[in-house]
């Protein structure tokens, strides 16, 4: 059974049509990309699978069943927006996450923390860009959870924090888990991909595995996007 | 650097290219046991899938082999070894022969250079 099923999923705001009936299968234990241009409806795909919005049309089961209770168990979800409160210390947001999931790992979370020098008893809003975006994955990653959903990870971060936050996800992730990546920075990423999803316009242009797609096109993953949606 | 990859060409492939590389030149030694899949996946900064694959290829290849308990080891083999390493010499050869084809020296005058090379 694929872990993320999406039949015929359509979504507008009024006469603006944001998702054309998407079809999608994720399965299990792959890492796999979500690519498409700013406004190809990456993000309102991925809110509905976290239950955020609803479909106007169509279908999303998670381990087969309806979006719900069950599904948001399972999905450990980073938002392209900061969404933690930035005046809460880290060791806060820790017993925060724990109260709230059944799945949060402490433990995982103060040792990814310890490698970042960082004090738990730090405010958010002290830190820097980088450095809050690295809290908050190491928060999204301390959960064992079956799918992992990261929008735009890596957007507006140096590059070693990019190698950082592409290691802890390598890391961290449960076997048999999957990881989407939304991003429209593919190069930095794209080694660590499995499969790949490009989505232009709000419809799937383009799925497969990114090897196969390197091998038949002659190109990196990132050419083939440049190709694919050039201006 | 140990394990650096074009994007352009499958990941796997150039991880099996490696990999081979890694036990012709014996710094992975025969009959050394293999980190962990998702170790050397970890060290590459791949996807552990993709090493997967890649072992498999090397296990089909011969050069290394699965303990069932134990995990993954180089092969002690040393002929099969010596005989990838005699393939990839002939391929180095190759592709220097080419390229100096392709500046316009036969091969006597490759060879030639190669000498003057060695004397430097």
């Amino acid at each position: 059974m694929a872990l993320v099923k999406c039949d015929g999923v359509c979504k507008s705001y009024g006469k603006n049509s944001i998702l054309k009936n998407i079809n999608l299968e994720i399965p299990k234990g792959k890492i796999i990309g979500l690519l498409g241009p700013n406004g190809s409806g990456k993000t309102t795909l991925i809110k509905i699978i976290n239950g955020l919005l609803e479909t106007n049309s169509g279908t999303v089961l998670v381990n087969g069943e309806k979006i719900g209770i069950n599904s948001k168990k399972v999905i450990s979800y980073l938002p392209e927006r900061p969404y933690v409160n930035f005046n809460m210390s880290v060791k806060e947001l820790i017993n925060y996450f724990s109260d709230f999931y059944d799945n949060f790992d402490s433990d995982t979370a103060y040792k990814l923390l310890e490698k970042l020098n960082l004090n738990p008893n730090d405010k958010l809003n002290t830190m820097s860009k980088g450095m809050k975006e690295k809290v908050q994955l190491i928060l999204v990653m301390s959960r064992k959870a079956d799918l992992y959903i990261l929008d735009e990870p890596i957007g507006g971060v140096d590059p070693a924090t990019r190698d950082y936050i592409l290691d802890t996800i390598l890391t961290n992730f449960n076997d048999g888990a999957s990881v989407i990546i939304s991003t429209h920075l593919i190069s930095d990423i794209e080694k660590i991909l499995d499969e790949v999803i490009f989505i232009k316009e709000g419809s799937i242009y383009l799925t497969g595995d990114a090897d196969e797609l390197r091998t038949s096109k002659g190109m990196s993953i990132d050419e083939i996007f440049r190709e694919e949606f050039k201006c | 650097m140990r394990w650096e990859f074009d994007n352009d060409r499958p990941i796997y492939i150039q991880l099996v290219e490696k990999l081979k590389l890694f036990i012709i030149s014996g710094q992975y030694e025969p009959g050394s046991r293999m980190l962990s899949v998702r170790d050397l996946a970890l060290e590459a900064k791949v996807n552990p899938n993709t090493m997967q694959k890649a072992l498999g290829e090397l296990e089909n290849l011969g050069l290394i082999y699965t303990k069932r308990t134990s995990g993954k080891y180089v092969t002690e083999d040393k002929k099969l070894i010596s005989k990838f390493k005699d393939e990839m010499a002939l391929e180095k050869v190759h592709a220097y022969l080419n390229d100096m084809k392709s500046i316009g020296f036969s091969k006597k005058e490759a060879m030639d250079y190669l000498k003057m090379s060695k004397e430097e």
